[in-house]
């Protein structure tokens, strides 16, 4: 542990993966931790080890912000379900890392505090939004780390930063304590620099929670078939995922590259399709902001929060909303905003929602195909910070390979599979609702016959 | 579709968002952009398809009545950015009369 | 109560406080009335970031046992929405309430003889409670926040404009509580909130079939200001029309004090409340199997019980309206005529102040006074001993010697020594003052310690006296 505070005392001018370090609590929790490594009593996998928690998770105590000005100085007085179920299997907690404002961005340059810097390469971004759990643990600083994934948040930065990231199945974890994006599409899941330790980090996180009515009550094993490999098993390799605008060619050499890989280890790949891919991302951004403009009401400046006091309520409202939210929290409020509206509902929203049908439709139909999907995290390396801010469709197109797998609720975890232009490069592994397992499963048998 | 400063206007005030002067132009072309690749989902024939609000279908699961005890009145105000004698406070909730 | 040129046309909204133990979504407990500001609530009432609601399952089935006894049609799949708009005492910005999908709908309910139809029954969550100083909202500086009601679960039950006078839309609300109260879905106590009615009311030219322009009536908390409020707007809505005025669309408030209804527009932002499926909560699908038990558990609802104890036991419209005002009070009357009781006597002795005795015990107590062992008297002291024992009536008579006297022998000998102690009441009498007889009765109760049979003692009085 004061390894890791050592190695992000080192990195993080570097870096700036996060927001605050809890050094304090980090020893204390530490020290129970050897306690209890001495005695033998309530040792977990994950008893010592230290993990960075992304700043949209709640920690009693802690300061939480959300990675935005509104909430600066916010300590909630309660703790989320992940972070009570870490507590009890005595983990150490590093501190919060940096993220885009409320989870939205691909860059962790909408951060209302400092962008993050790539460990590869710190002119360019880690992805986002949980792009500073991702850079902790590409640096070293963490041995494994918490984000939210809600259309690619956990998996892009994996890919672009050479990690692990896995976002599970919606329900798997316990949304509880999970500051809201947009909450039909939210997850929480783990980075960590290989499978195996994504896997034991999601089997203790996961579960049915009685305070969050969308967790499933399902039992949870991860981890019995991670080593089966994927001899037999078929992959599904979606035509349509490999022609989406702005592919990178070096990118896609390198993941059909990885699918070799996967062929030679055993596995039978099936082209399959996805034929509403191309209207992904519209639905998705009607969706998730529309879902957003109601859950960011609630800073107002009432119970938390940032206040900035006007003449009367409705001004301290406005002036409030205007300095505590950065461009791109407004644009989606707005945006969302817009598409709820009375005349516009059915337009927008409505019509989303039933694109959101057929998008779930088409991964049902390939499934029946094959036992898992592949393709490439994201579209695109690492690119150079600034790069894309003042162009929000072009950041938004990041996630053309991710987000349908929130719309459709899916597991998929990003490994590692090679660099172009010697950025790291991630494959994505999709799997069916529940069978996370799966997913984990053929991560972990590229992982294996990649080394 | 494209976004007018009304547009705009009527939809930041509606989220309550403060906007400077200047910025109903420039975000009614930012979000117009943005709409106009959103209304490639015209293209699509949903009529027959039903709406999907939650991908994963769930039980509806509901909880006993049994009362518990929450937050004390300190820890319910401890970040409040103004309370008083127990109570949250905010600014007059009118203008005046012009 | 119009002229006759007009006809009145009222829709009622109330909202009613679930008889729950805790709040809507969150464990909080429901009793917050008379607790310090702030001391009822948890992280997910307060709208803390990261919170997610939780559905009770009591209010659930409180509803859908309200929608039954209006008659509704259940809903087989139903689920939450969210209401989007910002004010200080809706914490989350939004609230949890239904719009599609309603629990109930199509219902009706019976007020003086007539259907109103129900157009939808749902549940929702009640916000918290402002406090401007000075009461004014129009001038105070600032605003205090109580959370404490905040997440409380509170049933919609909304009317078609079906009712056409003030004192109609009163008996509704009247009528409606006893329901509410009947099956324990609420307290229904308008004045501590727990119902809270808002009227649309409009007029039209007698006999039209369009409506007028509707405004809303609101923060009434009484049934009498509810009649007083919809009668005034009525009013109100056909003078501004008879001298060419035109009815503008507003929420309005009552003002008990100055006995008016008053504009309470504010500069408006045109509301649009955004509401879309509630993506925290999964849909609620109703099982057939359990809301047909719910039906089943329904008790006899106070409307039919009245015509039932009408016809069943011959008692007056008046005294079978009382003893349906609660189930409790009813259901004490019947168990103490099954008991052996003449249901008369029982009415009686049950209105106006419900003994709190097992039925045999008040059934024991009214036959001895039915069958002349003790007096009325005697019967009310009985009563008091018994309920505050628990101990059988005959019982208590037997030990405290309470029996009244009913032998003529020995009244007789009372009665003559009476008529020799007070000549001059005795000429009173004879001289034909009737009320006389008054004193000398009061003499008799005297002389026995109150245990004389007074019906026996009268008559004999009389017989002797020749009166
Ligand atoms: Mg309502
Ligand atoms: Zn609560």
């Amino acid at each position: 542990m004061e390894r890791h505070l050592a190695v992000i005392e080192r990195e993080e001018p570097r870096i700036g993966a996060f927001l605050r370090v809890t050094e304090d609590l980090a020893r204390s929790q530490a020290a129970e931790a050897d306690r209890r490594l001495a005695s033998g009593e309530g040792v977990t996998p994950l008893t010592g080890i230290p993990l960075a928690i992304k700043d949209v998770i709640c920690v009693a105590g802690v300061e939480t912000t959300a990675g935005s000005r509104i909430l600066s100085g916010f300590r909630p007085p309660y703790d989320a379900t992940v972070i009570a179920r870490l507590r009890e299997a005595g983990a150490v907690f590093l501190g919060m890392t940096n993220c885009d404002e409320f989870a939205m961005g691909s860059s962790t340059e909408n951060s209302g505090y400092h962008p993050t810097r790539n460990p590869h390469d710190p002119s360019r971004v880690p992805g986002g939004s949980s792009g500073g759990s991702a850079a902790a643990v590409a640096s070293g600083e963490a041995v494994y780390a918490l984000g939210t994934d809600t259309g690619g948040s956990i998996r892009q930065p994996a890919a672009l930063c050479g990690v692990v990231g896995m976002k599970p199945t919606y329900g798997r974890v316990s949304r509880y304590g999970l500051i809201a994006f947009a909450s039909s599409l939210d997850q929480i899941g783990p980075f960590a620099t290989g499978v195996r330790d994504a896997a034991l980090v999601l089997q203790a996180v996961s579960g049915p929670d009685p305070r969050d009515a969308t967790s499933a009550d399902r039992p949870v094993d991860v981890l019995s078939e991670l080593e089966a490999g994927v001899e037999g098993l078929r992959l599904g390799v979606p035509r349509e995922y490999f022609q989406v605008e702005g592919m990178e060619p070096g990118v896609k050499a390198t993941v059909e590259r990885a699918l070799l890989v996967l062929e030679r280890a055993g596995a039978e790949l099936v082209e399959v399709s996805l034929p509403h891919t191309d209207y992904g991302l519209a639905a998705y951004y009607i969706i998730a902001p529309a879902e957003c403009s109601s859950n960011l009401a609630r800073f107002d400046s009432v119970r938390y929060g940032l206040r900035v006091e006007g003449e009367n309520l409705l001004e301290t409202y406005l002036r409030t909303r205007r300095q505590g939210f950065g461009p791109e929290v407004r644009r989606r409020i707005m945006l969302g905003t817009y598409a709820l509206s009375a005349g516009y509902y059915d337009a927008y929203y409505l019509r989303a929602q039933k694109v959101r049908t057929l998008i779930a439709r088409d991964f049902e139909q390939a499934f029946l195909h094959c036992d898992a999907i592949v393709s490439a995290t994201s579209p695109v390396v690492a690119f150079p910070l600034g790069a894309k801010l003042a162009d929000p469709l072009a950041m938004y197109l990041n996630d053309v390979l991710t987000l349908g797998g929130n719309l459709a609720g899916l597991p998929g975890v990003s490994v590692p599979c090679g660099t172009s232009e010697g950025l790291p490069v991630g494959l994505q592994v999709l799997a069916p609702q529940w069978r996370d397992a799966t997913a984990l499963r053929v991560a972990r048998a590229y992982e294996v016959a990649r080394d | 579709m494209s976004l007018t400063a009304e547009d705009v206007r009527h939809v930041a005030m509606l989220a309550r968002l403060g906007l400077e002067p200047g910025e109903e132009e420039f975000y009614a072309a930012q979000l117009g952009a943005i709409l106009a690749h959103i209304d490639r989902l015209r293209e699509l024939d949903t009529e027959a398809i039903p709406p999907t609000a939650q991908a994963v279908p769930l039980p509806a699961r509901m909880r006993e009545d049994e009362p518990r005890p929450g937050l004390s009145q300190e820890r319910a105000l401890a970040n409040a950015p103004a309370a008083r004698e127990g109570y949250f406070v905010v600014g007059a909730i009118q203008e005046a009369e012009p | 109560m119009t002229d006759s040129r007009w006809e009145a046309v009222i829709g009622l909204e109330v909202h009613a406080q679930l008889a729950t133990r805790s709040k809507m979504f969150c464990s909080c407990p429901t009793d917050y009335l008379g607790a310090p500001p702030n001391t009822n609530v948890c992280e997910v009432c307060l709208g803390l970031p990261g919170v997610l609601p939780v559905i009770n399952r009591r209010a659930v089935e409180l509803t859908v046992r309200t929608a039954l006894a209006l008659g509704c049609r259940i809903a087989r799949h139903t689920r939450f929405d969210r209401k989007n708009y910002f004010y200080p005492d809706l914490p989350k910005g939004y609230q949890i309430s239904q719009y599609e999908l309603p629990i109930g709908r199509e219902g009706r309910l019976e007020v003086n003889g007539r259907t109103v139809r129900i157009t939808r029954v749902h549940l929702e969550e009640d916000t918290g409670k402002l406090l401007h100083a000075g009461d004014a909202l129009e001038t105070a500086g600032e605003s205090l926040v109580d959370l404490n009601r905040a997440g409380v679960p509170l049933m919609e039950i909304v009317s078609e404009p079906d009712l056409t006078g003030a004192d109609e839309a009163r008996d509704y609300a009247v009528t409606l509580r006893e329901i509410l109260r009947a099956i324990g879905a609420s307290e229904a106590d308008m004045e501590k909130g727990q119902l809270r009615a808002e009227a649309n009311v409009s007029v039209r030219p007698r006999g039209s079939t369009e409506l007028g322009v509707k405004t809303e009536l609101k923060n009434i908390n009484s049934f009498r200001f509810l009649q007083r409020a919809v009668e005034h707007e009525i009013r109100r809505q056909i003078r501004l029309l008879e001298s060419g005025g035109v009815v503008v669309q507003e929420t309005r408030g009552w003002s008990e004090a100055e006995q008016r209804t008053f504009s309470q527009r504010t500069k408006e932002y045109a509301q649009d409340y955004r509401y879309f499926p509630e993506p925290d909560l999964p849909p609620l699908e109703l099982d057939p199997a359990w809301v047909e038990r719910l039906r089943a558990s329904l008790p006899e609802l106070p409307p039919a019980r009245r015509r039932r104890l009408v016809e069943q036991y011959g008692l007056p419209e008046f005294d079978a309206g009382q003893l349906t005002l609660d189930a409790a009070t009813a259901d004490l009357f019947e168990a103490t005529v099954a008991a052996g009781a003449p249901p008369k006597q029982v009415a009686n002795w049950i209105i106006g102040s419900r003994p709190s005795l097992a039925p045999e015990h008040l059934a024991e107590l009214i036959r001895l006074v039915v069958e002349g062992t003790i007096n009325r008297e005697q019967g009310l002291q009985v009563l008091e001993e018994a309920q505050a024992s628990g101990r059988p009536p005959g019982e208590l008579v037997r030990e405290r010697g309470l029996t009244q006297v009913s032998d003529e022998a020995a009244l007789a000998g009372v009665i003559e020594r009476v008529l020799a102690e007070n000549p001059r009441a005795v000429a009173d009498v004879r001289a034909g003052r009737q009320q006389a007889i008054g004193a000398l009765l009061g003499q008799v109760r005297q002389a026995t310690g109150g245990r004389a049979n007074m019906k026996l003692a009268t008559e004999m009085l009389r017989r002797r006296l020749g009166s």
